[in-house]
């Protein structure tokens, strides 16, 4: 195997392993803040595709890069709110298991 | 990219086993503070795979960011709501086991699937800005950019107050229109201090 570099593929297919994992905790986690951390993997497996496509099929214009650092934004807004939100559950129902949170259960 | 190829499969493939396996010791594990600790452990394994993709600044952004703020506001989460409870057994836990990893193989098989069987269009490695990708990202920030730049630090603003009146314990004490002292016990439920005044 000769190969000038790493293939494009590679970094795609760590990617997905990684956004599956995500959401496998996603559905899965009864602590909320391991909710919150499963939702972090999925926003960092986005990151990794993105910086992968801005640099093997847009290298001159890295617009990808420009994109993460929105999603880095945002994702860093989205774990201060979360986190609170959570802060004010927890005062509320001294709990953090997320099969107590059913009030909008239909 | 100078450094030889051969040191860059290493990397890479010691970076994403890293990854891969904190992302599932982050799910798996039983405690909440290893959970957390193996997080910072991915992000940075993260910010080497930028590393390798030649984007400096990126790296640096998600060193700061996920691994210096958001991690750490985790870390500060767990230890305020560390109590040790036992969780209620769910009857059909079994089941919704098996639905969801199936789901999660299945959404895995397909993408790797589409990531192998699609013809990318790769650009020349000639064109490659490489180290002047950080120039490259401020000029696209202050330029094309600008709107959602500027949209952004209206997005942290309100982020960050809506923390603080999620978040803030004191509660108004008098109702405001009548006077009257508010019942407590519907805005927050009573519980025994964590730090008891020996005084």
């Amino acid at each position: 195997m000769n190969l000038e570099s790493i293939p494009l593929q590679a970094f795609l297919i760590v990617s997905s392993a990684l956004f599956c994992i995500g959401i496998w905790g996603l559905l899965n986690s009864r602590n909320a803040v391991r909710v919150l951390m499963s939702i972090e993997l999925m926003l960092n497996a986005v990151n990794i595709n993105l910086m992968a496509f801005s640099s093997y099929v847009d290298n001159n214009l890295i617009q990808g890069q420009v994109f993460t650092i929105f999603v880095i934004t945002v994702a860093a807004a989205e774990a201060a709110v979360g986190l609170a939100i959570l802060l004010s559950l927890y005062r509320n129902r001294v709990t953090v298991d997320m099969e107590s949170f059913n009030l909008l259960k239909w | 990219m100078s450094i030889a190829i051969t040191t860059q499969f290493i990397c890479f493939t010691v970076l994403s086993l890293v990854v891969i396996i904190g992302a599932l010791g982050v799910v798996l594990l039983e405690s909440i503070v290893y959970s957390a600790f193996l997080l910072g452990g991915v992000f940075m394994s993260v910010a080497g795979l930028y590393l390798l993709l030649n984007a400096s600044f990126v790296a640096a952004a998600q060193v700061l960011v996920y691994v210096g703020a958001v991690n750490v506001l985790i870390i500060f989460a767990i230890m305020l709501v560390n109590k040790k409870e036992d969780l209620k057994p769910i009857n059909d836990i079994k089941s919704r086991r098996v639905i969801s990893t199936s789901i999660c193989l299945t959404l895995l098989s397909l993408l790797i699937r589409v990531d192998l069987t699609n013809v990318w269009s790769l650009s020349s490695p000639q064109n490659s800005i490489g180290e002047e990708s950080t120039i490259r990202i401020g000029e696209h920030l202050f330029s094309d950019y600008l709107l959602p730049f500027e949209v952004a630090s209206v997005l942290l603003l309100m982020a960050m107050i809506g923390a603080i009146v999620l978040a803030r314990r004191d509660v108004m004490s008098k109702d405001i229109s009548t006077g009257l002292p508010v019942d407590q016990e519907l805005i927050e439920k009573s519980s025994e201090p964590l730090l008891t005044n020996k005084n």
